[in-house]
Formats: structure tokens, C-alpha cells, sequence
């Protein structure tokens, strides 16, 4: 007996996690990680929604599909983004990068 | 009369092309560009002037004004009643006006080419003389009292700009500071009262005639206004006491002083209660003697400085303050418009306008034969000159002929014209009579005293060996010879009094004898006196005059602390107990509070940038705070 | 207890355990892995809902793209020495409390809402197949993606420009 809840308390589990991880991490590659795990409950929640309250719908299903799409591009712009940083920087730490606040 | 439009346009077109241009022209073109413009205006006026008094007069003989030739609505201010337009009024004093501006202005013209010969800024000179021009046109021929407002005030600023034409001398730009701000200061009196007369009578017209019930509807307020409007003209007319820019004005080109503060601006005044004639004289007839004796006292108190002053331009300066007061005197002594010749209540009218038109013709030549000695000379102080009559016989001989007419040696112009104003005067009081007659012997004796230290004394050899003076070029010499011609003639020859006249009607100019010849014996007097002490080499009884009244020598040739007394009066009590208290009021409380604004709101962003540190986790802290803040606002 | 929710259990604890791991471990290169497990764990979710051919893009595209992807920028950057310490105490404390009760607070709104027993049933046949996704995805009608498909792939073109601009050498 699968209930919806019990597929939401994992997704919610994992963004939590992520959250944590954004908060604590050092690296930006790390909070990159923590991004990409909330990204992907809301990936799953999308499925859940989609699979268990409207079967007979799919917008939730293609929600997932363009989510994930947009988190590869996304990250891939990121990831240039911290290639560039650490070429200048020669560290990619997030509190290096608070100058940009200027 | 349509053409009349150019005479304005004309003068205006040449100043902007000039003005834009100039600098593209050379001298020569740039100053025949102006005097041709004013060469056509010239000719336009004339042609007016004939046209205007060939017409058919009515019934009774009067020359009636024109409705206006041109006329358009500037701008009405309410749906019905005031509004402000813009025209051509000609009617007999406006026409005369034209003919003194433009014959004036032609003449100056033609000479500013041998005067201002090589000067920097040629032809800024010339598009400013063409819009000083432009702008006396518009106020003679002004149809309503706000459009003369306006050119009035163009005509300050085209004074302004010529006084201080040689901006590098500090003595100019001073000069005309003070012209501009003592004349501005008056005309905010002008404009206070245009706007009572405006309000009171609902109309700004000139058209007195038609207006008729607004006059009366204005009630008292109207001779205030009228006053008002007089504080204006006094300012713009160097009436006493507000006559302490004309002297300094002298440091503009000898031209432009013999242009504007001789013949044409300084009579906007006298022109503006002609102007105003007929409501004076219905409604505030008292007030009209204010403006007598206001006028022979700036008489009498320029005459007696003009008698001591050393530098030619400001002699000649103060006699024309004198000459404009005698035309202030003149108007202010009318007690009503007559039309018989026996009882000349109105006589003064006649005269002002009359000594308006002659003064301005031998005072230009006076001015301009001023420019040529000190064109000779390089100097304007009379020590640098004396005996100048062998070097310079023409300028020797057309300044003797205007000194003759200033003097009121008939058959010169200014016998004629003096000589109405003084019969005017015994009309209205004896005593005014008197103190005219006398103030007109002070002034041939200084215009003797000042021709006598020019041509005639001690010859300055020193000076005049390092550099010997001479006549003047033609340009310069023609136009003072056409004024002499004019000065000579047109005051028998002309009869005025048929053209302009307070009622509009014929008025034979006839010579009382009793008052002519006083006035005569009075100016041969005073000449024979000032030959008696300055004719000779020496001059022992002025230098003992001098000195046995040294105190009072020193008060007038100060202009008794005249300017002193504005100093006090502006420095030590306006702007020390006025302005600085309200400046420091300004500074600490009005800028205090902004600066404080900025101050704090500088201070705030200081205190709170700490918040802004720049750490991504920080704000991912807060904005998760919020939203789970958000979130249990929801679910609760 | 048949296998289907037998499976269930095991991916809810897998996916969990990789969680945390992924956000708790010293190491990044180790994150990095522990992410991947997450995201075949997420996939094999998929499965169990039937949705295979999002479970497939899943996989192909986050855990045979991305995490590679990020794999290889860790080893460029700072190499698997990159240890993810000095964590001041103070941070973790308050990091661990706002996560908590976040989850909490989300714990208590999913359970008190009520969904109406909604129960995973086993996946039937023809569901979404990758033919429908196909149909739907060039479709432009009451049921089709064509628009966010295009704009998508705009984006993605975008992306790649981007990319290329930013981490060229100057």
C-alpha cells in the first residue's frame, strides 16, 4: 500500500537534505549539488501528483520532463560560471565570492 | 500702413543674423548690413510720418490715432475682457518718436563706423545697436501698456549689453550691473502698477476713449497706479533719485551713450506719461504735480553737479538728466487739456514732447562730438584737452551750435522748445516759472563751462605733442553735421505744435516775450559768466571759487554722496540687517533641514549595508526564514 | 506485502540515506556520487510509477550528464582534495534547526491535508508511452507542448552560447 504521502515525505526528506546542504556547505560546486537535489523532489513531486491524484492528466509528468531540461541547463551555465571564477580566483569558496556585492 | 511691420522687423532681422552670424562677416560687412536696415527704417519712418500727418483731419482739427495698423491677440488671459495684445499704434506722439529713433539710430550708425574703427566685437556691437533699436521702435509704437512693458524691458537689456560692451574693464561690467539692476529695480514699480491698472480697469489698451468706463470704475486706485507706473519711468528716465545709473552708464561706447542715454531710452519715461497723458490729467491731476516737482528737483540737483564735474560724458551725462527733467516738469505742470491758446493748461504737453524731440537731436550731437574729441584725445577728463579748436574745427563748430540750442540762444532749436516749457511753468506758478528760468542759466553755464575747457584754456602741450590730435574721419564728422543742420532749423522752421498737441489740434507755436526774453537775458548771462571764468588760459576765479567753497566744490563734484548714500542704504542696512539675516535663515534652516534629510538617510544606509554582506547563504538563510514565516501564517 | 511495495521501501531508504550522505560527507567528489545515487534512486521511482520514459531521461540526462558533468568540474577546480570542512558550529546549528523545522512544518501540512486515498496501484499497460510523449510534445492543441517545447530548446541554445562565452579563455 503505496499512499501519496509516503512518496512526498521522501521528496520532502531530500529537499530538506538539500536546504541543509546549501546552508552548510563551503564549495559552491557542493551548493550546486544541494540545488540540484532540491530540484529533483520537486521533480518527483510533479510525477507523484501527476501519477496518483489525475492519472488520466500528464501535465505534472511533462513539468518533470521540462524541469529536468532546465536544471541541465541550468547547471551547465553554472559550472562555466564556477570555471571562470576559480581561473581567476584560483577557489571557488563562497565566501571568496562576496565582493560581488559591490 | 501696413509697412509700418518692417520698421520693427527690419532692426529685429538684422540683430539675429548678426547676432547668429556675426562672427562669419567682416566688420565692414557686418556694419553696412545694420546701418542699411537702418537706412530703409529711416526712410519707412519718414514715409510714415508723411502719411500719417497728410491725412485729413476731422471736423473739429484734430489728428485722430490710427486704429492700430497691426493687431493681434498674444495671449488673452480671460474669455472676455483682459487680454494681452500685440500692434501698431500710430498716433502723433508715437509717429514723432519714430523720427527721433530713427534718425538718431541712422546717425549713430553711420559714425560707429569711424568710432568703433577695428574694435573687437564689431558686430556684436551692431546687432546690439540694431536690437536696442528694434526694441525703442516697439515701445513708441506699443498699442496697450503690457506690450510696452515688454519692450521696455528689452530695451533695459539691449542697454545692459551695450553699457557693458567692453566686458574686459571692470568699470563697465560695474557700470552696467548697475544700470540694469537700479532700472529693473524701478521697473518692478511699473509692473505693480500695470497690474493694478490692469485689474482695477479691466483693460490694458491705449485706446483711452473707448475704455472710458473701466477708467472710471478704477476709482482711486488708479492714481495710484499711475504712480507706480511713473517710479517705472522715473527709473528708466534717471529721475532723482533714481538717477545714479546714468553717470556710470558713460563707460559704454560714446555712440551707444549718445543713442540710448541721451536721445532715445532715458525719454521712455517722459514718453510713457505722455503716453498716459489723457488719464493723468482726468483722473489724477494732483498726482501730475508730483511729477512736477520731482522733475525740478532732479533738475536743479543735476545742473548743480554738472557745473563741477571734470570727465565730458558725465557733464554731459547730468545735463541730460537736467534737459529730461525740464520734459518731466513740463508734463507735470498740465492742468487740463485746453484748446484755446489763452489759457495754456496743456501748453507743457506741447512743449515736453517738443524739448523731447529738439534734446534729442542736439544731445546726440553733443554726445557725438564728445566721441570725436575723445577719439583725438584718448582721454574723456578735461585737463587732457583744452585749445582743441584749431586741431577739429568741424566737431569746434557743430558742439558750439548744440551748446547754443542747450543753452536757449534763439534761432536754435532748443530756444524754441525751452522756451514753451518755461511759459508752461509761469502758467502753472510763478515760482515754478522762476526756478526753470534759473536752473536753465545753471545750464548754459556749465554746457559754456565745459565748451570753454574743451576748446578753448589751456592747451595740454605735453599730451598733445606725444600725440597730436585731429579731425575726426567723415563718418563720424557727416553725422554730426546733419544734427547740426537739424538743431539749427527745425525749431522755426518746423511747426511742431500743428502736429503734436495735447488735443490734437492745430496749435500755433507763438513767443511769449516776457518769458522768452528772460529767459534769453538769463542764458546770455550765464554764458557771459562762464567766458568771464573759464575763457582764459587761467582760470583764477574758478580756482578761487573752488576753494573758498571747497566744501560745497567737493559735495557737488561727488555728486553730494549721492552713490555713497545708495551704499550705505544697500550694504550696511539692507544686506546687513535684511538679506544676511535671511541668508543665514536660508543656509542653517532651509538647507540645514535638507542637508539633514541627506545626512540621515547617509547615516541609515551606513548603519544597515552590514546587512547586505554579500554571503549567498545568508540570504538563503533569510529568505528561508521568511517564507517559512509566510508559510506558518498560512496553515494557522 | 507484494513486491511492488517491497521495492518502494527499499528506494524510500536508499534515496534517504543517499540524502543525507550527499550533504553530510566531507568530501565533495563523495557528494557528487552520493547525488548520483539519489538521482537512479528518483529514477527507479519513476519506474515504480510506470513513467518509464521519465525515468530513462532521468537517468540519461541527470545522472549520465549533469553529475559526469559536475564530476569533471570538481576534478578541474580543486581535484577530489577539495575537503568540505571548517563548518563553524554555530552555521550547522541553526542550518540543522531551520531545515528541521522546516520539515516539520511540511511533515504536518502533508499529513493534516488529507489527499483521498490516493494508493499506487501497479503500473497498467499504455499509460504514457514514448509514442503519446512524442504526440503530445508536437502537438499544439488543447494538449500539447509544442510552445514550452520550442522554448526550451531556445533556452538550451542560449545555454550552450552562454556557456561557450563564459568559460572561454580571455
Amino acid at each position: 500500500m503505496i499512499h501519496l504521502e509516503y512518496i512526498l515525505i521522501i521528496s520532502a526528506i531530500m529537499m530538506f537534505a538539500g536546504v541543509y546542504g546549501f546552508l552548510t556547505r563551503k564549495s559552491t560546486l557542493a551548493i550546486l549539488l544541494s540545488i540540484e537535489l532540491m530540484l529533483n523532489s520537486t521533480d518527483i513531486n510533479f510525477a507523484a501528483f501527476n501519477r496518483m491524484l489525475y492519472p488520466d492528466g500528464h501535465e505534472g509528468y511533462f513539468f518533470a520532463l521540462f524541469s529536468i531540461a532546465i536544471s541541465a541547463a541550468e547547471s551547465a551555465i553554472a559550472i562555466a560560471i564556477m570555471i571562470n571564477i576559480y581561473r581567476m580566483l584560483k577557489d571557488i569558496s563562497v565566501g571568496k565570492l562576496e565582493k560581488m556585492k559591490w | 500702413m501696413e509697412y509700418t511691420i518692417l520698421i520693427l522687423l527690419l532692426p529685429f532681422l538684422s540683430f539675429l543674423l548678426l547676432g547668429i552670424a556675426g562672427k562669419w562677416f567682416s566688420h565692414r560687412a557686418a556694419g553696412l548690413i545694420g546701418t542699411c536696415c537702418l537706412a530703409v527704417v529711416t526712410i519707412l519712418s519718414y514715409m510714415t510720418a508723411y502719411d500719417f500727418f497728410t491725412m485729413p483731419r476731422t471736423a473739429e482739427g484734430v489728428i485722430e490715432a490710427m486704429p492700430p495698423v497691426v493687431n493681434f491677440t498674444w495671449l488673452p488671459f480671460f474669455a472676455e475682457g483682459l487680454k494681452f495684445e500685440m500692434g501698431i499704434l500710430l498716433d502723433p506722439i508715437s509717429v514723432m518718436m519714430l523720427i527721433v529713433i530713427s534718425t538718431v539710430s541712422f546717425m549713430v550708425h553711420i559714425y560707429s563706423f569711424g568710432y568703433m574703427h577695428g574694435e573687437r566685437g564689431f558686430q556684436r556691437y551692431y546687432a546690439f545697436l540694431s536690437l536696442f533699436t528694434m526694441s525703442m521702435l516697439g515701445l513708441v509704437v506699443a498699442t496697450n501698456i503690457f506690450q510696452m512693458y515688454l519692450f521696455w524691458e528689452l530695451v533695459g537689456v539691449s542697454s545692459y549689453l551695450l553699457i557693458g560692451f567692453y566686458y574686459t574693464s571692470p568699470a563697465a561690467i560695474a557700470a552696467s550691473k548697475k544700470a540694469f539692476i537700479v532700472t529693473r529695480f524701478a521697473d518692478m514699480f511699473f509692473l505693480i502698477g500695470i497690474l493694478i491698472y490692469g485689474y482695477y480697469c479691466g483693460t490694458f489698451s491705449f485706446d483711452f476713449a473707448g475704455e472710458a468706463r473701466g477708467f472710471a470704475a478704477g476709482g482711486f486706485m488708479l492714481p495710484t497706479a499711475l504712480l507706480l507706473m511713473f517710479i517705472g519711468g522715473a527709473g528708466k528716465s534717471a529721475m532723482f533719485p533714481l538717477h545714479i545709473w546714468l553717470p556710470d552708464a558713460m563707460e559704454g561706447p560714446t555712440p551707444v551713450s549718445a543713442l540710448i542715454h541721451a536721445a532715445t531710452m532715458v525719454v521712455a519715461g517722459v514718453f510713457q506719461i505722455a503716453r498716459l497723458f489723457p488719464l493723468w490729467i482726468q483722473y489724477a491731476p494732483d498726482t501730475l504735480h508730483i511729477v512736477a516737482w520731482v522733475g525740478a528737483f532732479t533738475a536743479f540737483y543735476a545742473a548743480s553737479v554738472a557745473c563741477v564735474q571734470s570727465d565730458i560724458k558725465r557733464v554731459l551725462a547730468f545735463s541730460t538728466i537736467s534737459q529730461i527733467a525740464f520734459m518731466m516738469v513740463a508734463l507735470g505742470v498740465c492742468t487740463e487739456i485746453t484748446t484755446g491758446h489763452e489759457h495754456p493748461g496743456s501748453l507743457g504737453y506741447m512743449a515736453s514732447m517738443f524739448h523731447l524731440f529738439t534734446h534729442a537731436m542736439f544731445k546726440a550731437l553733443l554726445f557725438l562730438g564728445a566721441g570725436c574729441i575723445i577719439h583725438a584725445v584718448h582721454s574723456n577728463e578735461m585737463s587732457a584737452m583744452g585749445g582743441l579748436r584749431k586741431y577739429m574745427p568741424i566737431t569746434h563748430i557743430t558742439f558750439l551750435i548744440a551748446c547754443l540750442a542747450i543753452s536757449g540762444i534763439p534761432p536754435f532749436s532748443g530756444f524754441f522748445s525751452k522756451d514753451e516749457i518755461l511759459t508752461a511753468c509761469f502758467a502753472y506758478s510763478p515760482a515754478m516759472g522762476w526756478i526753470m528760468t534759473a536752473i536753465a542759466g545753471m545750464t548754459a553755464f556749465y554746457m559754456f563751462r565745459l565748451y570753454y575747457g574743451i576748446f578753448w584754456g589751456t592747451e595740454n602741450k605735453q599730451l598733445h605733442a606725444e600725440h597730436t590730435p585731429h579731425e575726426a574721419p567723415l563718418t563720424m564728422t557727416v553725422p554730426l553735421m546733419v544734427l547740426a543742420l537739424i538743431t539749427i532749423f527745425c525749431g522755426w522752421a518746423l511747426n511742431f505744435g500743428s502736429y503734436v498737441s495735447a488735443d490734437g489740434r492745430d496749435y500755433q507755436i507763438h513767443l511769449d516775450w516776457s518769458v522768452a526774453g528772460t529767459s534769453i537775458v538769463v542764458a546770455i548771462v550765464a554764458i557771459a559768466l562762464a567766458t568771464f571764468i573759464y575763457a582764459r588760459d587761467k582760470q583764477p576765479v574758478a580756482d578761487k571759487l573752488a576753494s573758498q567753497f571747497s566744501s560745497l566744490h567737493k559735495w557737488a563734484y561727488h555728486r553730494f554722496y549721492m552713490d555713497e548714500v545708495y551704499q550705505f542704504i544697500t550694504h550696511r542696512i539692507i544686506f546687513a540687517h535684511i538679506s544676511k539675516p535671511i541668508a543665514w535663515f536660508d543656509r542653517h534652516v532651509v538647507d540645514g533641514f535638507f542637508n539633514f534629510l541627506a545626512w540621515g538617510t547617509n547615516a541609515l544606509g551606513f548603519e544597515i549595508r552590514g546587512l547586505q554582506s554579500g554571503s549567498v547563504q545568508k540570504y538563503a538563510f533569510v529568505f528561508l526564514l521568511g517564507a517559512l514565516l509566510l508559510l506558518f501564517i498560512m496553515i494557522i | 506485502m507484494n513486491s511492488h511495495n517491497i521495492m518502494f521501501i527499499v528506494l524510500a531508504v536508499f534515496i534517504a540515506l543517499s540524502s543525507f550522505m550527499t550533504v553530510l560527507t566531507k568530501s565533495i567528489i563523495r557528494a557528487a556520487t552520493y547525488l548520483l545515487f539519489v538521482l537512479l534512486g528518483t529514477a527507479g521511482l519513476y519506474f515504480l510509477m510506470g513513467y518509464t520514459f521519465l525515468g530513462s531521461v532521468q537517468v540519461m540526462v541527470y545522472a549520465g550528464g549533469i553529475v559526469v558533468l559536475y564530476v569533471f568540474s570538481i576534478l578541474l577546480t580543486s581535484g577530489a582534495k577539495d575537503v568540505v570542512n571548517n563548518r563553524t558550529k554555530k552555521k550547522v546549528f541553526f542550518a540543522a534547526l531551520l531545515s528541521l523545522v522546516g520539515f516539520a512544518t511540511v511533515l504536518v501540512v502533508l499529513l493534516k491535508h488529507g489527499f483521498k486515498a490516493a494508493v499506487l496501484s501497479a503500473p497498467e499497460e499504455g499509460g504514457i508511452t514514448i509514442d503519446s510523449v512524442g504526440r503530445f510534445m508536437l502537438s499544439s492543441g488543447q494538449n500539447g507542448y509544442l510552445l514550452p517545447f520550442e522554448a526550451v530548446s531556445v533556452l538550451l541554445l542560449a545555454c550552450i552560447v552562454a556557456g561557450l562565452l563564459i568559460a572561454r579563455k580571455r
